[in-house]
């Protein structure tokens, strides 16, 4: 009973954490004389007001959950993978190539290549911080990071250039964007709403990551080399391996992230020079989804509606009190660090629980695995 | 065109222009070594970079005060220095990922400030160069080296500071027993969560002070995310620098020589696409960090959490 207990706190922390980070936000809406309440209701009001806000708030939680599930199974394997923002563009960008090239295919067809297209892109664009990392050490979130920077000039590159749509070309506005996707090529939407086949799309690869997490051999290997690597390579796994699988498995996620963004929602890839423009940050805020989902992929489907619902919140909020979205990015930032902070008070109780005589500790520990899972 | 590039004066321009780009790797990368030679890895530092762009450009914008500017920035980079000490000494979080959350948080809180507070883009009237009497005179190398602003002699200054105190000071040899081996410093008397603690808030307000070296130095402006991934960079070079501070001056001058290249490159319109000159130093640091050897002179408590055994 008390480790149950126990095991619900755990899963219970980052609510903790999320409240601790809207109480500085609370504190700060002050400090801007902005009614904390109007500034939380319109977000609130604006993010699941009437079905069109639900919709949106499940369009934007789409991109976050599939990187999300990607960072799930990195972050098992020890991995931090901070490239999903790169992943995303490179995996997009020879997507929408492969759409705008080859005309006239049935639409399902179409949107299937060019998943498997995007995803195979983000692997191999998440693959090479992976060989790096094997067989150089070359620290992963710094090598993912530069990544991002350089699929970021890319895609200024590819938008201004080579893929620009042929429109824009002559207007003199330029607008950095691609041509549309003709019609068939679109993902179905699923009610009378932006919503599209994507949101389904990805709870259903949320439940079959969870399997491959915990159901399948690769997944246990993933996660034992995460766990110790000195372990696993004593029994025999070949860790390097692992790693770099972890990285490209990560990397095809935050690929078909971009994919559906471009065939669910926008149609079509546009920037606006500074950021990546049509990723909406998702490669960052997906990692933020996953850790407050506590890497557990299907934890993360509600940790991901909850930021999406914030981000499409967050611009009722500016719109409402006037009050910059860019509150929402900094208070996602200190939810991070209040996540991987209370992380010690899980630490603290799991010891206490080590303290007790062996075979009592043999028990409780295999009935607390079991509650874990069955709370994950 | 290519050829444009090989003449005198361009080469003096590109290292005129790699010396001040190199000034805030400098302030950032000497903090971040700091604080990784005691075991702590500051992956906010770009975060910490960009609240002390602002603080900085933000009070010199009201007060006209450089000094106070400079305060200011290096205050809030402290500030959040100690949150981050707090956070994975006291609270013994996990290092790469709370980096990523300060990184968040910075990144936000600017915008937001930037936003509420200016709202338009303005300039501010930055440290103007001094020359150096005398040395300014030298040909040539005078003008490049003896006529800049304070903050770049101030990073310069730095490099050598830093190595005298890590190396021949006490202070310097707990910060580096703290980094390699936390149980034996701790044995002795030296407590590791004091030391993590300084390293963490002078990192801290050395990236502030990065911060303020690029809104109120070198550009006199501030735009949101100026920093655009130099806290990043300036991580990764602490680890092309094997960690010391004369390592991180080579890394921050071949880096930002590179991209005093690439910006002469698009002054004078070679014929490669913009996009990929500015591709080149991102590239350049994955391919650094590939060949620097860093297994052996990472200290070995680097993201470890120490705790005291009751």
């Amino acid at each position: 009973m008390k480790s149950r207990l126990n095991a619900i706190f755990d899963a219970l922390l980052p609510v903790f954490a999320t409240l601790a980070a809207l109480l500085v936000g609370t504190i700060m809406l002050i400090v801007l004389d902005v009614n904390p309440i109007v500034a939380y209701g319109a977000l609130l009001n604006g993010a699941f007001g009437n079905s069109n806000a639900i919709a949106e708030t499940l369009v934007k939680a789409t991109p976050l959950l599939l990187v999300g599930l990607g960072i799930c199974i990195a972050y098992r394997g020890n991995v931090i993978n901070i490239g999903g923002e790169g992943q995303m563009i490179v995996g997009s960008i020879l997507a929408t190539w492969v759409g705008l090239h080859f005309t006239g295919l049935p639409g399902w067809l179409m949107i299937l290549i060019a998943m498997l297209v995007g995803a195979v892109a983000g692997a191999i664009w998440a693959g090479i911080p992976g060989i790096l990392k094997a067989y150089f050490n070359v620290n992963e979130i710094l090598s993912t990071v530069m990544m991002n920077a350089i699929a970021v000039q890319l895609l200024n590159f590819v938008l201004t250039g080579p893929m620009i749509d042929p429109v824009q070309s002559k207007n003199a506005s330029q607008i950095p964007q691609t041509a549309r996707l003709e019609e068939a090529y679109r993902l179905p939407r699923l009610v009378p709403t932006r919503l599209h086949l994507g949101a389904l799309f990805a709870v259903i690869l949320a439940v079959l990551v969870y399997f491959l997490l915990w159901r399948t051999t690769l997944g246990y290997r993933i996660r034992a080399v995460g766990q110790s690597k000195t372990a696993s390579r004593y029994a025999g796994i070949k860790v390097k391996r692992y790693i770099i699988l972890a990285l490209m498995l990560s990397g095809a996620f935050a690929g078909l992230a971009g994919v559906i963004q471009v065939y669910g929602v926008n149609f079509r890839m546009i920037t606006d020079g500074s950021t990546s423009g049509f990723t909406g940050g998702a490669g960052y805020n997906g990692i933020v989804a996953a850790l407050f989902g506590s890497l557990n992929p299907l934890l993360t489907i509600p940790a991901s509606v909850l930021f999406g619902s914030l981000l499409v919140g967050a611009n009722a909020m500016q719109r409402v009190t006037q009050v910059p979205s860019a509150l929402i990015t900094a208070l996602n930032g200190l939810v991070v660090v209040f996540v991987v902070s209370s992380d010690i008070w899980r630490k603290k109780r799991q010891q206490k629980r080590l303290i007790v005589p062996l075979e009592e500790q043999v028990v409780t520990d295999q009935v607390s695995t079991k509650t874990e899972e069955n709370v994950a | 065109m290519i050829e444009k590039l090989f003449s005198i004066t361009v080469l003096l321009g590109i290292i005129s222009s790699g010396i001040r780009l190199a000034t805030p790797y400098l302030f950032a990368s000497i903090g971040e070594a700091f604080s990784q030679r005691s075991g702590v890895l500051n992956l906010g530092v770009e975060g910490q970079m960009i609240l002390g762009a602002f603080a900085a450009f933000y009070v010199v914008m009201k007060t006209d005060s450089l000094l106070l500017g400079v305060l200011a920035a290096m205050g809030v980079g402290a500030l959040m220095g100690l949150a981050m000490g707090f956070v994975s000494v006291t609270l013994q979080a996990k290092q790469g990922i709370s980096g990523i959350g300060f990184y968040l948080f910075g990144l936000g809180m600017s915008n937001l400030l930037f936003q509420t507070l200016v709202g338009t883009v303005e300039t501010v009237n930055g440290f103007s160069n001094v020359p150096i009497p005398l040395l300014n005179r030298i040909p040539v190398i005078g003008d490049l080296f003896f006529n800049q602003n304070i903050l770049v002699y101030l990073a310069f200054l730095l490099v050598p500071i830093a190595s005298f105190v890590l190396n021949k000071t006490t202070l310097g040899l707990k910060i580096r027993a703290v980094g390699e081996n936390p149980e034996a410093a701790d044995s002795l008397g030296v407590s590791v969560a004091k030391i993590r603690y300084f390293t963490t808030i002078f990192g801290g307000a050395m990236s502030g002070l990065s911060g303020a070296s690029l809104s109120i130095a070198l550009l006199n402006v501030f735009q949101l995310g100026m920093t655009a991934g130099q806290g990043f960079i300036a991580v990764a070079l602490v680890y092309f620098g094997a960690w010391r501070p004369w390592g991180v001056l080579i890394g921050a001058m071949l880096f930002s020589l590179i991209n005093g290249l690439q910006l002469w490159i698009q002054v004078l319109g070679v014929d490669i696409p913009s996009e990929f000159a500015v591709m080149m130093p991102y590239i350049l640091t994955i391919l650094v960090l590939t060949i620097s050897r860093t297994k052996h002179t990472t200290p070995s408590a680097l993201t470890k959490v120490f705790e005291r055994e009751g």
